[in-house]
């Protein structure tokens, strides 16, 4: 998921008894597991703090263009360009069926875009960061991507079944990406010096940004804990972020890069490494838009918004002129 | 299959296999670069899907110029390392891409050839052409329906959008005529049986093009001047800045893999 601090304008998770008869039977089924469908009786809270996720999440996608479309036009080999182009179409399918699964809950794309434009919805930190040489291609789909797949895999149980089916369908995808992006890794890192440097770079970049993309420990959060009862959150952060680091330092190490963490240790009771927290500060600022590119990546959206509303227009006169003369018609 | 025509020679056949790479590989390219960037989501997958198929025949058409050249070259040391006046595209394609309309505009124009020319060579004397011109006819058939499709619909919207309709006809109009513009190496692969002629193809595309302006409202330029030079590797200034781009990972450490 590419979703961080997503509010629910809950201020205490209440117990069953202190619910309404109609919020304990919204609650029960999703204790029993069942999916919520759009059309089913649903708690305000709920609907909004979905909207937000989902809406925050399909705007990952589509900032996430960005980044790597970068290097679709410098792409090392045809090949590469080819897989490249797949995967960034890909990730517009992704914004799409999210877009798709927001739409269900009453809100449409044009306001959710809107409200990305105007500052007042966020995407994932991580596009902020630049894609600097072609090791970052690589980096973005190890790293980035395999940091997503650890929050969507859990959310395909997620209980509202819209959401639930779009993760389902985007996973499959995203473990391809992620695949692409470790043999990138892979040739750089066994290619000539040049390349390893490339390699290790994107390394040093990506790491710590990668950890903030699960965003800041949630322990003690009051949202966190509604959103997991509410089974739109399945996992704490820190323990999907625990989960990273294990799966992601055997693989640095196969690739002979070295994780920039000086306290990274193997913990054996725990079964698990101990690693640095990465620097909350900088990622508070990312949020505020102080990230090396927040400002890039809203000009370039808000420019190709801007730039496309004659088409988006004349595609809409166009099909009333059809309509009308399909209307004369009849 | 068509029965073999007379023999052609592998530098000529090399030339006129270029002429397809090229032209694809650098739409592609072009196509490529609104990722993230177009009017509206469905048009930023619809565009990559394009682009990949661009790139996916000019791959094909690469990798088969290399085997006829017999030279060790495959379709990498064919994209990306030769230079401009090595390369064999129509100018039509390094064209930039302008606003959208634009871009729509000079992927119909193209879209348009390259389904008939495809369809021709479906038959051709060489079944390595014959092959790729099948699973590639199939792609730009489809990328013609929606070339031609947002053409109507965006000549027969606003008046700001058959404005720019127009605008853009009037700018690419000029760059057409090269794509039926015969010389020795068209006659070669002719007599060959591998291709046709293309002064042939240009009465089918007329009619396909009339009547997709027709439709959009648009009028079709008076004049038939044509720049050419494009497939014979004089090009625009835009073609070495593509170049610069797509070829810098390969110029700037030669001989590393990827």
């Amino acid at each position: 998921m590419y979703a961080q601090m997503v509010k629910t304008d809950t201020t205490k998770v209440r117990d069953l008894s202190e619910m309404s008869a109609q919020e304990r039977a919204f609650q029960e089924r999703i204790d029993r597991g069942e999916k919520i469908e759009p059309t089913d009786w649903m708690p305000d809270g709920y609907r909004k703090t979905l909207i937000r996720q989902i809406g925050q999440h399909a705007h990952s996608e589509i900032v996430g263009q960005l980044p790597e479309g970068n290097w679709i036009t410098r792409a090392p080999t045809l090949e590469r360009k080819a897989i490249l182009l797949a995967k960034v179409q890909d990730e517009a399918g992704h914004g799409l069926y999210l877009y798709c699964a927001a739409e269900t809950l009453g809100v449409s794309r044009d306001e959710l875009i809107e409200l990305l434009h105007a500052g007042k919805m966020k995407y994932s930190s991580i596009f902020n960061y630049p894609t600097l040489t072609w090791a970052d291609i690589g980096a973005v789909g190890w790293l980035v991507d395999g940091a997503a797949i650890m929050n969507q895999v859990p959310l395909q149980r997620t209980s509202f079944g819209p959401y639930s089916r779009a993760m389902i369908r985007i996973c499959k995808e995203e473990s391809f990406h992620q695949r692409q992006g470790y043999d990138i890794m892979m040739k750089m890192a066994g290619g000539n010096e040049a390349q390893r440097r490339m390699a290790q770079d994107a390394l040093d970049r990506f790491w710590y940004p990668s950890l903030m993309m699960f965003g800041p420990s949630d322990k003690e959060s009051v949202h966190s804990a509604q959103s997991m009862a509410w089974k739109i959150k399945i996992n704490t952060n820190d323990e999907l972020r625990q989960k990273f680091v294990d799966q992601t330092v055997p693989q640095a190490q196969y690739l002979g890069l070295t994780v920039p963490d000086e306290h990274l240790k193997w913990n054996e009771d725990k079964g698990s490494y101990d690693f640095s927290e990465p620097d909350w500060n900088e990622f508070f600022e990312v949020l505020k838009g102080n990230g090396p590119c927040n400002r890039e990546r809203m000009e370039a959206r808000v420019k190709a918004w801007e730039d496309g509303e004659w088409v988006r227009d004349a595609l809409m006169a166009h099909a009333d002129k059809r309509e009308a003369s399909r209307t004369a018609a009849e | 299959m068509t029965e073999p025509g007379d023999k052609i020679a592998n530098d000529v056949f090399f030339d006129w296999l270029l002429r397809r790479g090229d032209t694809a590989l650098v739409l592609g390219h072009r196509v490529s670069e609104w990722c993230g960037h177009s009017p509206v989501l469905e048009e930023d997958i619809a565009l990559a899907n394009i682009a990949l198929d661009l790139i996916g025949q000019a791959r094909l058409w690469l990798s088969l110029a290399g085997e006829v050249e017999g030279k060790g070259r495959g379709e990498n040391e064919l994209a990306y390392l030769r230079d401009a006046w090595d390369f064999r595209n129509l100018l039509l394609a390094e064209q930039p891409n302008g606003d959208f309309g634009q871009t729509m505009m000079r992927q119909f124009l193209i879209d348009a050839y390259q389904s008939q020319l495809l369809k021709a060579l479906a038959t051709s004397a060489d079944n390595r052409v014959a092959e790729i011109a099948v699973k590639a006819g199939k792609e730009v058939d489809y990328h013609l329906d929606r070339s031609a499709d947002l053409v109507i619909r965006l000549g027969d919207g606003t008046s700001e959008s058959r404005q720019r309709m127009q605008a853009a006809l009037e700018s690419l109009w000029p760059y057409s005529g090269e794509m039926f513009k015969g010389d020795a190496v068209d006659q070669a692969v002719v007599a060959a049986k591998i291709a046709p002629s293309p002064e042939g193809l240009r009465t089918e595309w007329l009619s396909t093009v009339d009547a997709v302006f027709t439709e959009a409202t648009l009028s079709k330029p008076e004049t038939d001047f044509a720049h050419t030079g494009g497939l014979t590797g004089r090009h625009t200034e835009h073609l070495g800045h593509i170049l610069a781009d797509m070829q810098f990972l390969q110029r700037a450490y030669p001989g590393a893999t990827w």
